[in-house]
C-alpha cells in the first residue's frame, strides 16, 4: 500500500490546524501535500481576531517577532451595554504583556505566513483547490479506511488526511463523523474591519505602540439575543464584530443585519469606531456547543482538527478558537506521526489522537469550560445585568444634592426596581463561578 | 451604511458559471425557509421576490455557511465555490 500513495498525509484546509499540522508532519519526514481551496492561503478565512499565542510558541519559538501579528495585547475590558450606556471592567496589567499572552491577528495576513513555515518544513502547498470529497475504501474486515482526497478530476492518495477544513467541515460529515449540530450551539459572526489611523487607535484606547487592547462586550449589544460583541485593535484597524445564537435570532424574529448595523451606532460603540473608514464585511459561523459537540474525531485514515473538530470555547470573557486548533493539529501530529512509523493507520492506532487530545490543555479547557454553553443560554444575562450595575453606579456617581446613602441601600433599591431577584443572584453566580 | 455599501469593500471572484447556492423553492415553500434564511444570513444573499420563492444573491456570499445550519431539511443546496472563486478575504 505505502508505495503506492501520491503523499503520505494531505491536510485540506490552510488555517492555522491546517498549517501547523503539515509544518510538524513535514519536520518529523512525512511528505505532505497541504491543499486550501482559497487562492491563497488566508483569503477565506476569518476570525474574531485575539489569538491566545503562547501554544503557538511551541510550534515556532519567538513567533510574535516574526509573523504578521497586529498588537499584543495589555488591557482586556468586558463591558455590560445597556440600551444607551454601559458599565464596564477593565484591565491594565504589563504582566500580560511579558511574556506575550494575546495578540490580535488578521487572517489574512496571519495565514499566509503559517502555510509558508509548512513549506519552508517540507510541505508541498497546493492553493486554488477544493477538496470535493475523501476517497473511503471499504475493507473486506467491515472497517472504512480514508485512502484519499478528489479534488475535481484528480484523485490524490495518501495513507492518512487531516481535515482541517473549517467549522462547516464537509469532509467529517462526510466520514459519518459529525452529524448537523443544532441552532442552540451555533452562533454566527458577523465582522467589520474598520480602518484608523495607528496613532489614533492608540490614544483613543490608552495603549502605547505594539500594543493593544481587547473589549468583550455584552448585554444590550446583541439586544436580547444570546451572544456578545468584541472589539479589538489591530495596527491601523478595528476588528469590531457580533456573535449571535441562531435560536434566539430565530426565536425573537430579529435579523443579523439589523441587530449589527444598530450595534455599530451604540453610544458606547460608535464613539471608538469615529471617521474609520470600514474596509472588509465578513461572518464566521461559530459552533459554541464546546464539550458536547466534539463526537468523532478521527476514524481509519483520517484525522479532524480544529474548527472542523467543534473546537472552541466561549466563556463570555474570553473566545477560543485558534489556541485550541494549533493544540489540535499538535496532538494529531504526534499521533500522525507514531502510526506512520508503525505503518499502522488504522482507526484504532489514531486512536491516540484522541488520547493526546485530553490530555492536552485543549481536551482539559473543554472539559472544565464544558457547563459554559448552558450557563451563558440563561438569558436575563444579556438584559438585566447591565441595566442593574449602570442604575447602582449611577446612584453612586449622580450627586443630585439628595443625601446620600450607603452603597448597601443603594443596590438593594436598584435590584427592586429590576427584573433580576436576590436567588437569581445567587444562582447565577454559582453557576457562573462553577461554569466559567 | 447598508449592507451593499459594506459589501461593495469586499473583493469577490464571482464563478459566473457555477452558482454555489440552490434553493429548492417547493421545499422552501413548503418550510417557510425564506424568514429562516433571511434572518440569518449577514450579507443579505436571500429575499423573498414577489412571487414568494426565494432570491439568491450567491456572488455576495461571504461563505460562513450559516444558512446551511439552519435551512430546513432539503430546502438548499449550500456547497463552497470551485478552488479560487468567491470571497477573497484581504483582512480576515
Amino acid at each position: 500500500m505505502a508505495d503506492e500513495v501520491d503523499f503520505d498525509v494531505a491536510v485540506v484546509g490552510a488555517g492555522p490546524a491546517g498549517s501547523v499540522a503539515a509544518t510538524l508532519l513535514a519536520r518529523q519526514g512525512a511528505s505532505v501535500v497541504l491543499i486550501d481551496r482559497g487562492e491563497a492561503p488566508g483569503t477565506k478565512n476569518l476570525s474574531g481576531g485575539v489569538l491566545y499565542g503562547r501554544v503557538l510558541d511551541e510550534v515556532f519559538p519567538g513567533f510574535v517577532d516574526a509573523a504578521p501579528v497586529e498588537r499584543r495585547i495589555v488591557r482586556n475590558v468586558v463591558r455590560f451595554l445597556t440600551p444607551d450606556g454601559a458599565v464596564g471592567v477593565d484591565q491594565v496589567d504589563p504582566r500580560l504583556a511579558d511574556p506575550v499572552n494575546a495578540v490580535t491577528v488578521l487572517r489574512a495576513k496571519l495565514d499566509p505566513w503559517l502555510s509558508s513555515q509548512a513549506e519552508e518544513a517540507g510541505a508541498f502547498l497546493m492553493p486554488g483547490v477544493r477538496v470535493d470529497e475523501l476517497l473511503i475504501d471499504d475493507r473486506s474486515d467491515g472497517t472504512r479506511q480514508v485512502v484519499g482526497v478528489r479534488a475535481g478530476e484528480d484523485l490524490l492518495r495518501t495513507r492518512v488526511v487531516v481535515a482541517a477544513d473549517g467549522v462547516n467541515s464537509f469532509l467529517s460529515q462526510a466520514a459519518g463523523l459529525r452529524t448537523k449540530p443544532p441552532a442552540h450551539h451555533l452562533a454566527v459572526g458577523v465582522k467589520a474591519v474598520v480602518n484608523l489611523p495607528a496613532g489614533v487607535i492608540e490614544d483613543r484606547f490608552g495603549v502605547a505602540p505594539g500594543d493593544g487592547a481587547a473589549h468583550a462586550l455584552v448585554g444590550d449589544c446583541t439586544q436580547g439575543v444570546g451572544g456578545g460583541g468584541f472589539l479589538y485593535t489591530n495596527r491601523d484597524s478595528l476588528s469590531i464584530g457580533l456573535v449571535l445564537r441562531l435560536d434566539d435570532l430565530l426565536a425573537q424574529h430579529k435579523d443579523a443585519v439589523t441587530l449589527f448595523e444598530t450595534f455599530l451606532e451604540h453610544p458606547a460603540v460608535a464613539g471608538y469606531l469615529r471617521d474609520g473608514e470600514l474596509c472588509e464585511y465578513g461572518s464566521h459561523l461559530v459552533n459554541e456547543g464546546g464539550l458536547d459537540m466534539l463526537g468523532r474525531i478521527h476514524t481509519g485514515g483520517l484525522v479532524v482538527v480544529g474548527d472542523a473538530a467543534g473546537l472552541t470555547i466561549n466563556s463570555g470573557l474570553t473566545v477560543r478558537g485558534m489556541d485550541l486548533a494549533i493544540g489540535s493539529a499538535i496532538c494529531a501530529a504526534e499521533a500522525i506521526g507514531e502510526a506512520l512509523s508503525v505503518d499502522d493507520l488504522s482507526e484504532r492506532q489514531l486512536g491516540t489522537y484522541r488520547t493526546r487530545l485530553f490530555d492536552s490543555f485543549v481536551g482539559k479547557d473543554m472539559t472544565t469550560y464544558a457547563k459554559a454553553p448552558a450557563f451563558l443560554e440563561r438569558p436575563r444575562m444579556y438584559s438585566q445585568y447591565g441595566p442593574l450595575l449602570a442604575d447602582i453606579l449611577r446612584d453612586v456617581f449622580d450627586l443630585d444634592t439628595r443625601p446620600r446613602r450607603h452603597l448597601l441601600g443603594v443596590a438593594r433599591t436598584a435590584l427592586k426596581r429590576s427584573p433580576l431577584r436576590v436567588k437569581d443572584l445567587v444562582s447565577d453566580g454559582l453557576a457562573g463561578v462553577r461554569a466559567l | 451604511m447598508t449592507v451593499a455599501d459594506r459589501l461593495a469593500r469586499n473583493r469577490f471572484e464571482t464563478d459566473e458559471e457555477e452558482p454555489h447556492i440552490q434553493v429548492n423553492q417547493e421545499v422552501a415553500r413548503r418550510t417557510g425557509a425564506a424568514d429562516i434564511l433571511i434572518a440569518v444570513c449577514p450579507a443579505r444573499v436571500y429575499s423573498k421576490e414577489p412571487d414568494g420563492s426565494i432570491g439568491v444573491e450567491y456572488a455576495a456570499c461571504l461563505e460562513c455557511g450559516t444558512c446551511l445550519a439552519v435551512a430546513p431539511a432539503g430546502s438548499l443546496q449550500w456547497h463552497y465555490p470551485r478552488g479560487g472563486f468567491g470571497v477573497q478575504f484581504r483582512e480576515g
